[in-house]
């Protein structure tokens, strides 16, 4: 092993999520945290020790209610794993859910915890309507109003633009507050660097779907924990496929961030949705312990950051100094996920990787990584398909990426994720 | 503050039940905390020992006196029941009620002001104990109940409770209270002024001490309720009569006419009512009603003595598998006791309607939506069966198959926990034939749930020749932990309640089979005391499953005809709409009952008193007081009679 990486061993006991459920433009059946117990009572519940023998919860949530701010903290004590068991929040956009993890291998690595539940959530569905601020001094001028005078007064300055145009929560967190840039802008910029077209990423998303499709159809999503609504709706699997998608129907949709001249289209990005994923970390000792039977360990982790302008390109910069210290090449990684945020993004990764400019002088290596073969990345589709609930995503994708290497009997894994603001996450994972 | 709490002097050191301290500033704190007892219970030492601290009051006069209970468990719990329950004749009853009413009385107009804090259960004498000071606080906790229980022992609150608690809340809220026994929340208890205020325990102490020191006037009530606690006494009675008359005859249920007619005519006052008549002390007292009814309380406490043989076993996960009607409602059950559930069925979509009923069922019983939000956290969709892992306890419920009953439970004692509880809901098969597939046949126990769950306070715990003993005995110490009653019983066919009830609800029917009506059967059932109707209660458990239970415990040749048929059509109750009756929207559609005819009545009981005498004969539970008990509390038999073999030695003309 390299230099640099921690020894330690950090075993994935186990993990769940839940069905991914499409945003409808309107609050979902189940708040944040209600997800988050769910999937965790589920899995909780088929372990061998009882909630109350966790170290600490982690969560990572990018937008959680303004009643549940430390998110962390609700859902542990909505699993019942007591008072005793801290429980926190962590947030890096995107990444929310892999820094869960990557906070739960510090913690153990340092010999505080020793088994930890980690994950992520959020539900984009229930993200908050906002008053811009001529409204809030308008509120605060009506309370400091204290006769029938003052108060009619306040009321005739009402101004009814500003009453009826909220600042819309989910927009703002997805617009990149330093550059200026939504995030499918950002993807716009990835497409004009490398000449990545239109059709290149309907097709893209075409095929997402299409891997969704066939991994629901063989049951090979066996990380979702159904759930439960109060009026008995269940809810089984994720429903933001669209197994009509096809380049004709995605031809139909306008480009939605740079109109009319752009090519990033609702289509071929991911979608806005709600769901959790967890996944229960574990040391030696743990697994000694307890007598448990890992899915298989993580063996590095690594952030990187780069231009928020580009941050498509995060799995790129995270992913490479992964394979230098463990001394491989793109194809030596058995199964990749990327985490698609944007179909032209994780073309662009791709691009980058296979681009001696780039390799070069963003990377300092000599010379192209190569071209990664497509039919180890994403083999069951990804958040075209499923959707990206922001803080959800990355621990998905090293839970489903566990799952797709144990299915194949394969060995290792990198789970990579790019994060607003211009970072990007990497996990490399094994089987036993 | 703290300086005043330690800053304490116990002037009454020879009291053992009550202690009076002294803050510094001269407020005093009677605390009761009865000796060797875990709970408060106003017996005549604890009621003398009060005497002497009220003359020790006004020897030395407080500036204020706050009642508070130095037990965990509650305030007061009311009067000694076993003091009540040797009572033997009018005169002792007349003592006893007059030793009350004279010391509450004297409390009453005290030169001090009193305040009583309420925290926890406050009943019966406790509860005019605290109705007789001048302020009431309730802790704000849901363990705090206030209720004035005394009609459902069959007498009536004499301490005061018919004074006072209309002259607090109005005649119409304390004559709901003192003619259903029903118990108050602390929230509701301020909302309709039966205390002053409802607080936190946090500030509980500090609220007692100012709010008694306040000199606020007491509550009064507005001029219309003085109306109607006053010159209007007379018509508000005659309204509530004809309420009760709908649901208690006089001659079964005399207590709630005496204390209608003690209010209405007597100022509360049961001592003023003359020996002669029907509504006084000493009518209540000797009759067969209360004899009756004190025996089900104790009868009642003796089942839940059964819980606390295994008092280290301390189930925290049930695994219940089975999410129909019955394992649903068992598992929303225990959720809301407080227990973690996994519930397993085939698939999600037969999980998914029961924690729908377990939502509402969360919204109707617990205190607030957030409570009712989180208790569906406890209750875990498990179409994997994973949880079985870790429950404490696993529940069968599955439908009534032998072999799949034995492959179920060769696979749940594989994987369950070596130490976890093995329980059926079986009701029709033999527990030891299942127990046959496991390695350790003492595992397995009988926990036999009624339907509807949530209403049904018995549940049987059925031990087969095998079951070991511990097993049972933590089995009745889980139904003690969801706080239902559990009654040991033998495993034999139909164990004791449906075993009683299957030949009554067969004679009904072939009642109807005869042409009687069935809304003349329900009535004569219902004049008699019973909760149901035996052809209503058929419907709503379900035809075919009254068939199925009637072919196996009642001779074919008894069978009635007309079930069969519904069942063949299709008709099988409330669940489908029609069965004997037609039901509209869960609603039972009646006619007029008629006339019921002479005979009728004891042709119905017949067969239930005599498949109870022949379970007594039989062994299946352990004596007849047991076998009143489980039928009164598994299948509401009307409690005034004491039980059906407590009705049979008091009617010996029934048989």
């Amino acid at each position: 092993m390299m230099a640099g990486v921690k020894s330690e061993p950090i075993y994935i006991i186990d993990g769940a999520r839940t069905p991914f459920l499409k945003s409808r433009n309107t609050p979902g059946p189940f708040s944040a945290s209600d997800l988050a117990t769910q999937a965790g009572a589920a899995l909780l519940a088929r372990q061998a020790f009882a909630p109350t023998a966790l170290d600490e919860v982690i969560v990572g949530c990018a937008s959680p209610g303004v009643d549940e701010t430390n998110i962390g903290r609700v859902i542990s004590l909505r699993l019942g794993c007591g008072h005793k068991v801290p429980g926190w929040t962590v947030m890096r956009n995107c990444a929310s859910g892999m820094q869960a993890l990557d906070s739960a291998i510090a913690n153990i690595q340092r010999g505080r915890a020793n088994l930890v539940l980690a994950g992520g959530v959020d539900a984009l569905s229930h993200t908050p309507l906002f008053y811009p601020p001529a409204m809030v001094q308008w509120f605060s001028r009506l309370a400091a109003a204290r006769s029938l005078a003052e108060k009619l007064k306040v009321f005739a300055q009402l101004s009814p633009a500003a009453l009826f145009s909220p600042v819309i929560g989910i927009v703002r967190g997805l617009t990149d507050p330093v550059v200026g840039l939504m995030m499918g802008q950002t993807a716009e910029n990835l497409a004009w660097k490398f000449g990545i077209t239109r059709q290149e990423m309907d097709a893209f998303a075409v095929e997402s779907h299409r891997r969704v499709a066939a991994a629901q159809d063989a049951g090979r999503l066996e990380e979702i924990s159904p759930i439960v609504g109060a009026d008995g709706t269940a809810y089984q699997q994720d429903d933001g496929l669209r197994r009509d998608s096809s380049m004709e129907n995605l031809a139909r949709l306008r480009p939605f961030f740079d109109p009319p001249y752009g090519a990033v289209t609702a289509g071929n990005s991911s979608q806005i949705t709600d769901g959790a994923a967890w996944l229960l970390l574990a040391s030696a000792a743990a697994v000694e312990e307890w007598k448990l039977q890992p899915l298989g360990r993580i063996l590095d982790t690594q952030w990187a950051g780069l231009d928020p302008a580009q941050m498509g390109l995060g799995p790129v910069h995270a992913s490479t100094p992964i394979l230098q210290r463990h001394g491989l090449q793109l194809n030596d990684i058995d199964a990749w996920e990327i985490n698609e945020a944007f179909a032209a993004q994780v073309i662009g990764c791709l691009r980058a990787w296979n681009d001696d400019a780039y390799c070069r002088s963003e990377l300092g290596l000599p010379q192209a990584l190569g071209q990664l073969d497509q039919s180890r990345l994403n083999v069951d589709g990804g958040a075209i398909a499923l959707g990206h609930p922001v803080g959800a995503s990355g621990a998905r994708i090293v839970l489903h990426l566990l799952h797709v290497l144990r299915r194949g009997k394969l060995k290792r894994g990198i789970a990579t994720i790019c994060i607003g603001g211009g970072q990007g996450g990497a996990v490399l994972v094994e089987t036993l | 503050m703290n300086n005043m709490i330690n800053n304490v002097m116990n002037t009454l050191t020879h009291l053992v039940h009550w202690k009076l301290q002294r803050d510094a500033d001269g407020t005093a704190w009677a605390i009761l905390d009865r000796q060797n007892a875990s709970t408060n219970v106003l017996t005549v030492e604890v009621m003398a020992e009060l005497t002497t601290l009220l003359d020790e009051c006004d020897r030395q006069v407080p500036k204020a006196l706050i009642f508070k209970s130095g037990k965990a468990a509650g305030f007061i719990a009311g009067a000694d029941i076993e003091e009540l329950a040797r009572l033997d004749s009018g005169a002792a009853a007349h003592a006893l009620i007059k030793r009350g009413w004279d010391l509450y009385n004297r409390l009453a107009i005290v030169a001090y002001p009193t305040l009583a804090l309420i925290r926890g259960h406050c009943l019966g004498g406790g509860a005019e104990l605290a109705l007789a000071c001048r302020y009431r606080i309730a802790v704000d906790e849901a363990q705090t109940k206030i209720a004035l229980p005394e009609v459902m022992l069959g007498i009536v609150p004499g301490w005061g409770g018919m004074l006072r608690l209309p002259q607090k809340v109005g005649a119409g809220a304390a004559l709901d209270m003192m003619l259903t026994g029903k118990s108050i929340d602390a929230r509701r208890a301020q909302k309709m002024g039966l205390v002053d205020v409802c607080v936190p325990p946090r500030v509980m102490d500090n609220a007692a001490r100012t709010l008694v020191n306040s000199g606020q006037p007491p509550r009064t009530l507005s001029f219309f309720q003085r109306l109607l606690n006053g010159p209007l006494k007379s018509i508000v009675a005659a309204q509530a009569r004809k309420q009760v008359a709908r649901r208690a005859r006089p001659e079964n249920y005399p207590a709630p006419y005496a204390i209608l007619d003690m209010w209405a005519n007597y100022g509360g006052n049961a001592l003023l009512v003359a020996t002669e008549k029907p509504t006084s002390l000493d009518a209540l007292i000797t009759s067969t009603t209360t004899k009756n009814l004190l025996r089900v309380f104790f009868l009642q406490e003796r089942l839940k003595g059964f819980g606390k043989a295994a008092p280290k076993f301390i189930p925290r996960h049930v695994h219940v598998v089975g999410a129909g009607v019955m394992g649903g409602d068992i598992a929303a059950w225990c959720v809301l006791s407080g227990l973690t559930v996994t519930l397993q069925d085939q698939n999600v979509e037969r999980i998914a309607p029961a924690i729908a009923r377990a939502a509402l069922l969360f919204e109707k019983k617990l205190r607030d939506k957030k409570a009712a939000h989180f208790a569906r956290d406890r209750l875990i969709a498990d179409p994997h069966g994973d949880g079985v892992r870790q429950a404490d306890v696993i529940i069968e419920a599955i439908f009534e198959n032998l072999e799949a009953k034995q492959k179920l439970f060769a696979d749940l004692e594989r994987r369950a926990k070596p130490d976890a509880l093995l329980a059926s809901n079986t009701s029709s098969l033999r527990l030891a034939d299942i127990a046959s597939a496991l390695q350790q046949t003492g595992r397995l126990v009988g926990i036999h749930f009624f339907n509807p769950v949530a209403q049904m306070p018995l549940v049987e715990v059925v031990a087969s020749d095998t079951t070991s003993t511990i097993t049972a005995q933590q089995a009745a110490a889980f139904v003690r932990r969801i706080d239902k009653l559990p009654l040991p019983v033998k495993d034999a066919p139909g164990f004791l309640v449906n075993a009683v009830l299957a030949p009554y609800l067969n004679e009904a029917m072939r009642c109807v089979d005869e042409g009687i009506a069935p809304e003349t059967i329900d009535a004569a059932m219902l004049a008699f005391g019973m909760p149901m109707g035996p052809i209503e209660l058929a419907d709503t458990v379900g035809l075919d499953i009254a068939l199925a239970v009637g072919r196996q415990l009642v001779a074919a040749e008894m069978q009635p005809k007309t079930l069969g048929e519904l069942v063949a059509a299709g008709r099988l109750g409330k669940k489908s709409g029609q069965g004997f009756y037609v039901w509209s929207s869960g609603q039972v559609q009646k006619v007029s009952a008629g006339i019921v005819p002479l005979g009728l009545l004891q042709r119905l009981l017949k067969p239930l008193l005599a498949a109870t005498a022949e379970r007594v004969a039989a062994g299946v539970v352990q004596d007849a007081d047991l076998a009143d008990a489980g039928v009164i509390f598994g299948t509401g038999f009307a409690p005034y009679t004491g039980g059906p073999m407590n009705y049979r030695t008091q009617h010996p003309d029934t048989e």
